[in-house]
């Protein structure tokens, strides 16, 4: 029998606990320690937004420019009934067109990992489709779907597929030879061998392609909307444009925004979830990637 | 399922029966790389039979084909020319009725230790009740008590290899393939290891091939030693200095038939070097 002495820390432990690790830091030390990771960015956002103030404070810029941040926050207030419904428009198509691009970026991968011939046929027709200015396809996608949800979801799904196509790849490919060959040894099958080892492998490259798509995504569905909607942020934009309505413009632009960085954390938080061995490894705190 | 014989029926007819029937046959075996512009012979004419019970060690300078042969064994890669036989039935892919220990862990990094080791169960598709009966057992023997939920990268070199030796065991199979398996430790959890490694030999009863560039390794752990020329990889001695089975570290670091076997084996290892 092993003796309690062999079980002990031996010259090559690196940094192994001495006791079996707990799930983490206490939350109280966890807030702390988040507040020690954003104030920094805080105050950077602070300041520029006290140099916006004082820009339009001073009038160095006219105010049907650059509006005030009192005149931003009143816009809001007073329209926040519109305001809300066109951001809940634009960012249900976000959302969809996300998720949609997801599934199909994570299935398309699997297919040209494992499948020679999809990969050749496949991979340059996923490149042409990337370099098409998606910008350019979006009055051809109006001709097509009409002036609803439709043609912005697909705009939205079109560009951020690519992302997640070449993280998944990438997360796929990136599997130890090893593992595959102990799997072999023990007589697994493709499809367990892909759900065991393969894709949870994958996550965290994954992830990373997600976190990009769904930024892009935002900028696909307002695209979208730019080219032909009566509905969501892109068209009140384009109306706020049209009235020379500075205000409304800054407020929507920051709508447009937040709808980016609360989907950004989102996903950051199912990275969390999903593939938290990777996040303890990488150490640091949801804030500071953001 | 030949993998789930207890290992007590293994024992009777184990320690090196010279009459037993081999459990590995390798014959003529030869491997050959080929690319574009030229073909390398990493193994030629290699011939090695195996008896149940028996702890083989290959030693052979790096680049000798050592791990080549060993995956050849398991049917992860074929050979270009020869036969080569596990439990008398040829090897023509990869092989379930072995356990493979490999020269890193190759340990999922996102499962704890415990669920690490019943990866092997669920890749099988092992009763799961008695599996994790199995790896606890396990856990316990290899002094990983405590950890069980820790991950691998949270473990120490020497700790991560026990998890993968847990692994390999899981399933109880006859025929344990080992390739360097503590090349990658310091020389204190080696040795460690190693005394471990004999422990866990005698008392399972497992056939062992474990390839090794290790003098003292190959020599306190084989039943027999195999030792190897460098490219093309050919056997050129095989040793059998006749050490008990049961081997308390220093006393037999310090017996002449130790000491003997470990200088031929460096003259061998040698000599091999000075011809490169």
């Amino acid at each position: 029998m092993v003796t309690t002495q062999e079980a002990r820390p031996t010259s090559s432990s690196r940094s192994r606990p001495t006791a079996p690790p707990v799930g983490g830091t206490p939350s109280g030390s966890r807030v702390l320690t988040l507040l020690a990771e954003s104030w920094r960015p805080a105050a950077v956002l602070l300041a520029l937004f006290a140099l916006w103030w004082f820009v339009a404070w001073r009038e160095l810029v006219p105010a049907y420019l650059v509006p005030s941040p009192g005149a931003v926050a009143e816009t809001m207030v007073a329209e926040w009934a519109m305001l809300l419904e066109h951001t809940w428009v634009t960012t249900l198509e976000t959302i969809v067109g996300f998720v949609l691009a997801a599934v199909i970026g994570v299935a398309a991968a699997v297919l040209l990992v494992y499948s020679r011939t999809a990969e050749k046929s496949l991979y340059p027709l996923i490149l042409f489709a990337q370099v098409i200015p998606k910008i350019a396809i979006a009055p051809i996608l109006v001709v097509w779907f009409g002036f609803g949800m439709t043609p912005k979801i697909v705009l939205a799904v079109l560009i951020a597929f690519f992302p997640v196509v070449v993280s998944a790849v990438a997360g796929l490919r990136s599997v130890d030879p090893e593992l595959l060959e102990m799997s072999a040894t023990m007589g697994a099958s493709r499809w367990k061998t892909f759900r065991k080892i393969r894709f949870p492998g994958a996550l965290p490259q994954l992830m990373s392609g997600l976190k990009v798509a769904v930024t892009l995504a935002v900028v696909g569905a307002v695209v979208g909307e730019f080219v032909g909607a009566d509905r969501g942020l892109g068209y009140v934009l384009l109306l706020a444009s049209g009235n020379l309505d500075a205000p409304l413009l800054f407020a929507d632009l920051i709508l447009m925004s937040l709808i980016g960085v609360v989907l950004f954390v989102l996903v950051e938080v199912l990275e969390r979830l999903l593939i938290p061995w990777h996040a303890s490894r990488r150490g640091n705190l949801a804030l500071a990637t953001v | 399922m030949t993998a789930t014989t207890g290992p007590t029926t293994e024992q009777s007819t184990s320690a090196g029966s010279t009459d037993a029937e081999p459990i590995i046959e390798v014959a003529h075996l030869t491997r050959r790389f080929t690319s574009k512009r030229s073909e390398t012979v990493a193994l030629d004419d290699v011939s090695l039979a195996v008896r149940p019970g028996e702890f083989v060690t290959i030693a052979g300078p790096s680049g000798c084909g050592k791990s080549t042969l060993l995956k050849i064994i398991a049917g992860l890669t074929l050979a270009t020319d020869g036969d080569v036989r596990l439990y008398g039935r040829p090897v023509t892919g990869p092989q379930r009725e072995i356990g493979f220990a490999f020269q890193r862990s190759a340990l999922l990094e996102w499962r704890g230790v415990r669920k690490n080791i019943l990866l092997q169960a669920e890749m099988r598709g092992m009763d799961r009740r008695r599996a994790e009966e199995r790896a606890d057992h396990l856990i316990e023997l290899a002094g990983l008590t405590g950890f069980e939920r820790a991950l691998p990268h949270e473990l120490s070199g020497g700790m991560q290899q026990r998890v993968a030796l847990c692994r390999a065991l899981l399933h109880e199979p006859r025929v344990l393939l080992m390739d360097e398996p503590f090349g990658a430790l310091d020389a204190l959890t080696r040795e460690q290891m190693n005394i471990e490694m004999n422990r866990i030999w005698r008392e399972t009863g497992t056939t062992v091939v474990l390839v090794t560039h290790s003098v003292p390794e190959a020599v306190y752990l084989g039943s027999r030693i195999v030792v190897m020329s460098p490219r093309p990889g050919r056997i050129v001695e095989t040793l059998e200095p006749g050490l008990p089975e049961r081997r308390e570290y220093g006393p037999t670091l310090a017996d002449p038939r130790f000491t003997a076997a470990a200088e031929r084996l460096r003259e061998l290892l040698g000599a091999s070097h000075a011809t490169e």
